[in-house]
């Protein structure tokens, strides 16, 4: 009896011991290699011609022990949230947004900005597919915070190199920007000030034919989003090593410390500053991060400067412009920069 | 004839799918249409929040990342 069952399981999904083997093998594989690079970085930085305890040597030894690291890193939670946002839509989330109303709605959409599958070049047709469905404008700026700030790659990297204490404040933190920001643009009423067409744009959601996934079908849309998202940000993530060792090997602690540190008050409104034009995502800045901490600028400075880097970017604001007002962009950036200011200066006050 | 629109501001996903489509068409032998909607209002008409989205005979059949072979050949065959 038990034997036809399962050999119609098994003819359901053709090669899945295959996969499911080859996924925990490869699993075992990176923790393999993973364990070794520090003694790799050391010997491979020894074998180099350079005088240890120099600020080349120093540097140096930053590169050669972060590039692997945050590239194995990358690789494994982007592979995982591949894998788990295969559960998630974009359509589902509106779904689930469309009959809520502030207050709790910015919640649920700030958090599920966390697993929902989102890139900057989605932002447009994600915001109008969410305002058109009658998801309230608040409530679909709260996601579009989130989205890009809050995501797996910034709490698995900051997790991997700096700490998961460092990772749950930022969590926290970041998701409060989000609900309070978009929280406060709802209270402000500013439906008006969106582009006319998209106002009056109304469309019902739509009911996609489903497709039921496999446990293959997951396995690959984690190696899937793999591909796409390391081959997408592994430039960013060099400068940004890059970065972070010339200031590890270089900038005098000292000197760091004295302006980022918690004694400028002036500080994380000027980081917040130098941030807001710049745009990297976070797999480019954790590695500035994990520098600027290990030379003495304080937590909460550190943070506003990451936060303000990846949640507010010249590429998304100007594909925002086409369906919101200049105005309605002015007051999206000044409540975001102002929620991030005080995220800064709350945590150099506590810690 | 398949008339088959693939919704998507441009981006590499949308050209891959749009390809991918092409490319399924030509193995069944199924004479298609492809229209690429770049368009954001009417994009957003179909009703998806997220790209790229294939429509075929005016019916959304996928939204977000590439569709899967297997599917597009059974959407050309339907």
């Amino acid at each position: 009896m038990s034997a036809p069952a399962v050999a119609s399981a098994r003819s359901a999904q053709p090669g899945a011991p295959i996969w499911i083997g080859g996924t925990v093998a490869a699993l075992v594989l990176w923790v393999a290699i993973y364990s070794q690079l520090e003694p790799f970085s050391i010997w491979l930085v020894g074998e180099l011609p350079v005088t240890p305890g120099t600020h080349l040597h120093e540097a140096l030894s930053f590169f050669a022990l972060d590039t692997p690291k945050v590239l194995l890193l990358l690789t494994i939670v982007v592979f995982g949230m591949g894998v788990v946002r295969s559960f998630f839509s974009a359509e589902r989330t509106r779904a689930m947004l469309a009959g809520r109303h502030e207050g709790a709605g910015n919640v649920v959409a700030a958090t599920l900005g966390i697993v929902t599958p989102f890139c900057s070049c989605s932002a447009v047709p994600m915001f109008i597919g969410f305002v058109s469905a009658g998801v309230p404008l608040g409530v679909t700026f709260s996601f579009l915070i989130s989205a890009p700030m809050v995501n797996e790659v910034a709490l698995g990297l900051l997790f991997g190199l700096v700490g998961w204490k460092v990772a749950l404040i930022y969590l926290g933190f970041g998701l409060a920007v989000a609900i309070v920001s978009g929280w406060v643009i709802g209270l402000l009423h500013l439906e008006g000030w969106l582009e006319p067409w998209v106002r009056d744009l109304r469309t019902a959601s739509v009911d996609l034919p489903g497709q039921s996934l496999s446990s293959i079908d997951r396995i690959k849309a984690g190696l899937d989003a793999m591909r796409d998202i390391v081959g997408r940000v592994w430039m960013w993530m060099i400068v940004g090593i890059g970065a972070g060792a010339f200031i590890h090997g270089y900038v005098p602690t000292e000197l760091l410390a004295s302006i980022m540190g918690r004694g400028a008050w002036w500080s994380v409104p000027a980081v917040v500053l130098i941030a807001v034009p710049i745009y990297s995502n976070a797999a480019g800045i954790i590695p500035v991060v994990e520098a600027l901490l290990g030379k003495g600028a304080a937590l909460g400075t550190v943070l506003a400067f990451m936060m303000a880097v990846t949640a507010i970017s010249a590429p998304e604001t100007i594909l925002l412009r086409r369906v919101l007002s200049v105005r309605l962009i002015a007051v999206f950036i000044g409540v975001v920069t102002v929620g991030i200011l005080a995220v800064g200066y709350l945590f150099n006050a506590l810690i | 004839m398949k008339d088959v629109k693939v919704l998507g501001p441009g981006c590499k996903r949308c050209v891959a799918t749009a390809e991918m489509v092409q490319a399924e068409a030509t193995r069944l032998g199924v004479s298609v249409r492809i229209e690429k909607v770049t368009d954001y209002a009417a994009i957003a008409g179909y009703g998806i929040a997220s790209t790229p989205g294939v429509v075929v005979d005016g019916k959304v059949m996928h939204a977000g990342g590439l569709p899967k072979a297997e599917d597009i050949a059974r959407w050309l065959s339907a």
